[in-house]
């Protein structure tokens, strides 16, 4: 009895998760469309409800009632399998992220490893969506997504070797607490290339611009998921846009400090800002990682294919990997506020 | 009781998955059923609280390991009758290495704890209290920390064994040199030439 009450805890919490997380996704989707809108002098979408408010809802709608085309040469057990295992990674990831202190739903010890191996599974959906539809273009599409994402996990990877580092922990809780303090206190500072390297490779990760080589609608139409329609098509961008919150929830907690205030512990402005809870700064970092996102579509040109191989390959890895020693030092000679 | 269900249930998912990766006519299917196994495999090591172990299986083999497997298999146009010619013939020798690779495991499992480095030396690199993680990188760097290291450097050296004997460069290719379009200056481009804006002739 006790253990179905449980159960039904877990279960009601990552209700409580995803619901949020999904109307973010839809709300993404609206903000992108007004933010590119506007930097090219557009109204963007402004026709259904108040504002084009309503537009992501008639857009899903819209998804829903379409027919999913089965390719007939597709290889159907994998062409359905490939959109759910490109969502479940993307969902699975946020079970140990902290929204606020002590608000997550697994405060488990290997936190950043598992985020880690969850977001290094979502190439799956890519690359069997890509050879299961039977398509060059989506067999083109995969092939460029996988060799890059395992590229940039590397990178990724090693940034985050950083952080632990200085943190001296995996768990995504006490990252955060080792961060306490004023915004000069954050991981941010200490680690700032590996805080640039960490947010390209996530750009990359996330398959965005102007690392979007995998989609290239100019080049191969429309990659991996040209052959996919209605909701499985729907499935796809969820994931995609999934994974955008959650690389900026990484970003926002691994070096801007999750839920502290900016103005943390000092004597005057740290009184004045006590009344906003910790899940509005979170909230608000977040935000500012998702502008960028949208601000590096309007503004910068895609990536030739083998200049993103270099860029990760021969510049991000090495800067890391210097930075790390940099960061022992650090942390041996107790510099600042972070190393103490 | 519901740990033991979860355990028969994930072994019992990798042992199908398993028999997958033999018995799957499409390589694709095979690469993949050796993902689940994997991933499997890993959950198992979850519930006896490795969660190091399991974690770094996913991240290293699922998440990496297998994506470059795929990555060939779905590339290679395999014929697959003429890799099932010799099941029959190869039968006997694969069944003589399994029963071999059954017995080394029980061998194993039947010695209790095998005693490469002093207990009481573990027990003390281990007696902080703490996670498990924590536990395992003091032992690797304090008692192991020399077969450690010298499985890095075997690692790196077959790294770069790997490289050098793959990598060609082949002259033919046309190759983009950053450092050299870097160094480029406006005099290297760009030639500045005076010249009257209009002729007598012309009008």
């Amino acid at each position: 009895m006790n253990a179905l009450i449980e159960l039904s805890w877990i279960t009601a919490k990552i209700v409580a998760l995803i619901v949020p997380l999904f109307l973010a996704v839809a709300y993404m989707t609206y903000a992108e469309r007004k933010v590119i809108s506007s930097m090219q002098l557009r109204r963007g979408p402004n026709r259904v409800g108040w504002h084009g408010l309503l537009q992501p809802f008639a857009d899903a709608l819209k998804l829903l009632m379409k027919e999913v085309v089965l390719p007939q040469n597709a290889n159907r057990f994998l062409f359905v399998l490939a959109p759910m295992l490109s969502i479940m990674p993307a969902l699975a990831a946020w079970a140990v992220l902290p929204l606020a202190d002590g608000l997550v739903i697994a405060d488990v010890n290997a936190g950043l490893l598992y985020v880690l191996a969850m977001t290094s599974m979502g190439v799956y959906g890519i690359i069997l969506a890509g050879w299961a539809s039977n398509s060059k273009y989506a067999l083109l599409g995969a092939l460029r997504a996988g060799a890059q994402v395992v590229s940039y996990e590397i990178a990724m990877g090693f940034a985050l070797v950083g952080v632990l580092m200085a943190a001296g922990s995996l768990n995504m809780g006490e990252i955060i607490q080792a961060q306490q303090g004023p915004i000069w206190n954050w991981f941010w500072l200490p680690l700032l290339p590996l805080f640039v390297v960490y947010w390209i490779s996530g750009v990359a990760e996330t398959n965005r611009l102007p690392f979007d080589v995998a989609e290239g609608e100019s080049e191969i139409v429309a990659g991996f998921h040209v052959e996919y329609s209605g909701m499985a098509f729907a499935i796809f961008f969820l994931a995609e846009y999934a994974n955008m919150i959650l690389i900026s929830g990484l970003a926002a907690i691994l070096f801007l400090g999750g839920w502290y205030s900016p103005f943390e512990g000092l004597p005057l402005l740290g009184p004045l800002f006590d009344w906003v809870p910790g899940l509005v700064w979170f909230l608000l970092k977040v935000c500012l990682f998702l502008f960028l996102y949208i601000w590096f579509r309007g503004t910068f040109p895609r990536y030739r294919y083998d200049q993103i191989m270099r860029l990760g390959w021969k510049v991000l890895i090495p800067v890391t990997v210097v930075w790390l020693i940099v960061v022992a030092g650090l942390s041996l000679g107790e510099v600042g506020p972070w190393f103490s | 009781m519901i740990e033991k269900a979860i355990f028969y249930f994930f072994a019992a998912v990798l042992l199908l998955a398993a028999t997958l990766v033999v018995t799957a006519r499409n390589p694709v299917h095979s690469a993949l059923s050796l993902v689940l196994a994997f991933f499997s495999s890993a959950a198992l090591w979850l519930l006896i609280e490795a969660e190091f172990l399991g974690i770094a299986l996913v991240l290293v083999y699922v998440g990496a390991v297998m994506v470059l497997f795929l990555f060939v298999v779905m590339m290679l146009d395999i014929n697959l009758s003429v890799m099932r010619e010799g099941f029959a013939r190869y039968l006997p020798l694969g069944v003589l290495v399994g029963l071999v690779m059954v017995l080394q495991m029980l061998l194993v499992i039947g010695a209790g704890v095998v005693d490469l480095v002093p207990e009481e030396q573990v027990a003390a690199a281990g007696a902080l209290d703490g996670n498990n993680i924590r536990l395992l990188g003091s032992v690797l760097y304090t008692v192991y920390v020399y077969p450690f290291e010298l499985a890095a450097i075997v690692l790196l050296l077959a790294i770069i064994a790997a490289i050098m004997l793959t990598h060609r460069r082949r002259g033919d290719t046309k190759h983009q040199d950053i450092a050299a379009q870097v160094r480029t200056r406006k005099a290297d481009r760009l030639r500045m030439v005076r010249m009257p804006s209009e002729r007598d002739s012309d009008s």
